[in-house]
């Protein structure tokens, strides 16, 4: 193995930046001029505006502007849209309420936005927005996922009847419905993915600059998907012609689904910077993060699995009630549909789906992606209700999951849920799985905390994902409003060094290292002498940004095929230089040589002659920079076991998490050391979300818990060190053989970890999050069940 | 207005603030040492941590004028030129960080926890000493990694 290439652990380059305080986050920059820009929100979560005085606030000290929804609308600025397209169970598309940045008439969630005070400093906007005036007259809220469409609810969008977004039923129902008539045992669940607050550490902010010479808006942003930024602010919210428009998202501080969407702090920085002809810079605080980041989850469902006298699974019936929050935020649609339904097969050869999804609003922040988005619902769903298959049935879980496992000489295997998996033996990350967790070892482990007074469970999860998002044609037809390819340049410079310009986005993946050790494998240049370039629209030629474990098997493709062109011109041109023919040029390890001779030439040296080419080959262009778009055929499918095993303080319902392991099949690994990273982190927000993260909003729609203090994100010491290893297999779709690794680890945990308890407690079940309350209320109604 | 001397990073600085500005307010805004994050407006989450009198603190706690006269060291004061201090290096090198935006407060935080309890960290020490800072990226485990072998390089073992 090359020590810099496919397989190496090398240290990353960008950390050196972050470590000694030179990352250059957007709050970071500052220009000359700034001026800062505070929004006015609803205190209530549904109301209608009977009028805004902004009298007082303009004649603050300091106050450049105090605009509004009127100003907006005056100025044709568009609402903000929703790129996917559900068709609703009467044929119809999904209802669509507007949704202006800022309000314009009525307010539908507590932290929508009202207006914006621009002033010379942040105090001066934040003292400044405390006097604009609103006269609220305050209706009744929604905010139950399981009651906002029931009868007689308060109306939120005359749009939406019914506070019905969409109701997608999928999936063969008769069928479905003859499997459960003939089923020997039917096994039923309810159960919440409860809401999540994505909560990437650096909160949302944005810059923006208008230069009146070119009349260029440039928005600082932070976002995972610069050009999808600049594409929807052009096309759909007319803030200025995309030639116009420059959007960079520097240094970003993780994003995990929260950073994708387009949202209206940065639509309005990105107008007021024009309108007042100052630049406007905007940074979240942690509250408005909680109040006004698109959530996550958020799922009511009941899932039923029929089964034959063997425990195989002959047929699974889904109800979910969705929440979309108060507005459709950019992906909102897509998550609890394509997202999530599809993936209901889980790793099982369940022949018979169906599924029915009922989207709702309510008063409450937008839901959109989240780390896993869709995918750890479904997990969650398919692996909870496979557990209380295996207690029905009187199997251990291991066994049921091996009994229904999609064979390993099945793949490519084609669900029943549009999906068609490309590679995968999930038998052996089982086996690995319950050989790293020392599965055979449990019950004497069990009985020991026993008599230290300790309940002792263990869980498994058996998860599969679709990432390497996706197949644009595929995409098309479900009703995407973009392609999903994405686009690489890379370029030599004279001297020899190489810049790589990717349209995916880093903000902690570790790109800058990977991408460079693919191309350091392909071409033979050491990395040092490597750059990464991303997230800027000036720099970057396109791309669609960084979500769904996306980056390496897509963009990662489209860099190896720019590389893959650089070789071909390559030989041409040493052809030419070594008087050889160009069929008997040898490349090699950066070098191009004559097949059996000695002749050879550096890629530097022929990038040299690529642009000083005083001798150079006829009909060849000039210069050595080549780019490459790739639009897979498939999506990717990563997929794997992890084991939970925890101990439960019967006295306390504390939950201590003794050992975690998990096996993944990713495919071909770049560099593990950053693979274990993200897997490690998934874990983690998984684990938060079983056990720690819980969005709460009371029935007057006022977010309660909007802090640190009150929403509680996984630290360190509620973690254990993981045990992480994996079973890769090889996906025949992806040119690199890769997979995606980023949200696995959100994806895999929760249900290892509420199995888990379950098995401690002996319940059927219980909801997310296991607060020590939750845990320690079902023990004590489990001793009671018992006694 | 007030005047606030204060030595950053062993220069003495000094600045005219208002007499709510926070310190992390004072060294991002005021002196552009932007390695000192926020990351909450609760205390919570370490983003903004940095040294005082040698004593970590989450300078979002501490008005600019409270730290007149101190000593106030942050991310920037911790590396020698372009080379990496021993928890820094530790941090590169166990992979301690991923988006970076909790890093400087991480490695700050570090610093004091082997200040105060030696160079041989054992993980429930560490674990526990890390409960005010927040990363949302890495799961811990390598951080955890990253700050017993940081405290070992700097006992010169
Ligand atoms: S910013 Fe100081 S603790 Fe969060
Ligand atoms: S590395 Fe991103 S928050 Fe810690």
């Amino acid at each position: 193995m090359n020590e810099q290439g496919i397989g190496a652990s090398v240290r990353r380059k960008e950390d050196q930046r972050f470590l000694i305080g030179k990352g250059n986050y957007t709050d970071d920059i500052n220009v000359a001029g700034q001026t800062h820009a505070v929004f006015v929100r609803s205190p209530h979560a549904h109301a209608e505006i009977k009028g805004i005085d902004t009298s007082a606030a303009m004649a603050a000290s300091g106050v450049v502007a105090v605009l509004t929804g009127e100003d907006l609308a005056a100025d044709g600025i568009g609402p903000l849209i929703c790129g996917v397209t559900v068709t609703s169970d009467d044929g119809e598309p999904h209802r669509a309420p507007a949704h202006p940045a800022l309000a314009q008439g009525k307010v539908n969630y507590v932290g929508d936005h009202v207006a914006v005070v621009i002033a010379e400093s942040k105090s001066e906007a934040r003292d400044a927005a405390e006097l604009v005036d609103v006269d609220y007259s305050v209706l009744p809220a929604v905010t139950g996922t399981r009651s906002a469409a029931d009868p007689g609810q308060q109306q939120i969008h005359e749009v939406a009847p019914g506070n019905v977004c969409f109701n997608w039923p999928f999936g063969d129902k008769d069928g479905v419905e003859a499997a459960f008539a003939a089923a020997h045992k039917v096994s039923k669940l309810d159960l919440v993915n409860n809401r999540m607050v994505t909560n990437p550490m650096e909160p949302r902010a944005a810059l923006g600059e208008y230069n009146t010479g070119t009349d260029e808006i440039t928005l600082h942003v932070t976002t995972q998907n610069p050009h999808v930024h600049r594409l929807v602010l052009s096309a759909f919210n007319q803030l200025a012609p995309e030639h116009k428009l420059r959007v960079v998202g520097p240094d970003v501080g993780g994003g995990f689904g929260a950073k994708i969407f387009v949202y209206a702090e940065e639509l309005v920085v990105g107008w007021a910077c024009r309108k007042v002809n100052r630049p406007v810079k905007w940074n979240a605080d942690r509250t408005e993060a909680f109040l006004a980041d698109a959530h996550g989850r958020d799922h009511v469902s009941t899932a039923e699995m029929a089964m034959d006298g063997n425990g195989k699974f002959l047929a699974m019936r889904v109800h979910t009630k969705a929440n979309l929050g108060a507005y459709l935020s950019t992906f909102g649609t897509m998550v609890p549909s394509y997202l999530y339904a599809f993936l209901l097969a889980g790793q099982y050869a369940t022949p018979l789906i169906y599924s029915e999804v009922k989207a709702v609003f309510t008063n409450t922040a937008p839901v959109d992606a989240s780390r896993g988005a869709g995918r750890p619902e479904a997990t969650y769903l398919v692996e909870r209700l496979v557990d209380i298959c295996a207690s029905d049935m009187g199997l251990d879980p291991a066994e049921i999951r091996r009994r229904n496992f999609i064979p390993v000489d099945a793949f490519p295997y084609q669900t029943p849920v549009v999906q068609c998996y490309d590679s995968g033996d999930y038998p052996a990350a089982l086996d690995k799985a319950m050989e790293l967790a020392d599965y055979d070892g449990f019950e004497s482990r069990a009985a020991e905390a026993r008599a230290r007074g300790k309940l002792r469970g263990i869980g498994f999860s058996s998860y599969v994902e679709a990432c390497g998002i996706a197949p644009s044609a595929a995409v098309g037809q479900l009703g995407a409003g973009v392609g999903l390819w994405e686009s690489a340049q890379v370029r030599f410079n004279p001297t020899g060094n190489v810049q790589v310009f990717t349209g995916t986005h880093s903000h902690g993946q570790g790109h800058e290292t990977t991408f460079a050790q693919l191309v350091n494998d392909q071409l033979g240049v050491p990395i040092e002498n490597i750059e990464v370039i991303h997230g800027d629209t000036a720099k970057t030629q396109f791309g669609m940004g960084t979500y769904g474990s996306r980056s390496l098997a897509v963009g990662g493709v489209a860099i190896s095929r720019a590389c893959d062109k650089l070789v071909a011109k390559g030989k041409k041109i040493a052809a030419h230089a070594l008087e050889a023919a160009e069929g008997d040029i040898e490349f090699a390890d950066g070098s191009f040589s004559v097949a059996g001779t000695d002749k050879a030439m550096s890629i530097g040296e022929v990038a040299f002659n690529a642009y000083v080419p005083h001798s150079y080959p006829e009909g060849v262009e000039p210069g050595f920079d080549e780019n490459a778009f790739f639009d897979p055929t498939n999506f990717s499918f990563p997929a794997g076991t992890h084991i939970c095993e925890i101990e439960v303080d019967p006295e306390t319902g504390v939950v201590e998490i003794v050992k975690y392991s998990a096996v993944d099949d990713f495919g071909r690994l770049i560099n593990p050391m950053i693979v274990e990273g993200q897997v490690h982190g998934g874990i983690a927000h998984g684990v938060g979300q079983a056990l720690l993260e819980g969005c709460s909003y009371d029935s007057e729609g006022q977010l309660i818990t909007a802090s640190y203090m009150d929403y509680a994100m996984p630290r360190a010491d509620n973690l254990p060190s993981f045990d992480v290893d994996y079973a890769p297999t090889n996906p025949p779709d992806n040119p690199l053989g890769v997979k995606g690794c980023g949200e696995a680890g959100a994806i895999g945990a929760p249900p290892a970890v509420i199995n888990a308890i379950s098995n401690a407690l002996g319940v059927k079940h219980i909801d997310m999050p296991a607060t020590p309350e939750n845990v320690w209320r079902a023990a004590q109604q489990a001793t009671a069940a018992s006694a | 207005m007030v005047t606030v001397n204060i030595t950053v990073n062993g220069k003495p600085v000094s600045g005219e603030v208002e007499s709510r500005t926070l310190l992390v307010q004072f060294l991002r805004d005021n002196l552009r040492l932007t390695g000192t994050h926020v990351g909450c407006d609760t205390s919570q989450c370490g983003a903004c941590v940095v040294h005082v009198d040698g004593k970590s603190i989450k300078s979002c706690t501490l008005l600019a004028v409270q730290a007149d006269g101190a000593e106030v060291t942050t991310i920037e004061g911790v590396a020698n030129g372009s080379e990496l201090h021993p928890m820094q290096q530790a941090f590169m090198d166990n992979h301690g960080l991923q988006c970076g935006f909790c890093t400087p407060g991480m490695v700050m935080t570090a610093l004091d926890i082997v200040n105060r309890n030696g160079n041989n960290l054992d993980e429930a020490t560490v674990r526990k000493e890390l409960e005010g800072n927040i990363c949302r990226c890495t799961g811990y485990h390598n951080i955890v990694k990253s700050v017993q072998a940081g405290a070992k390089n700097m006992g010169g073992s």
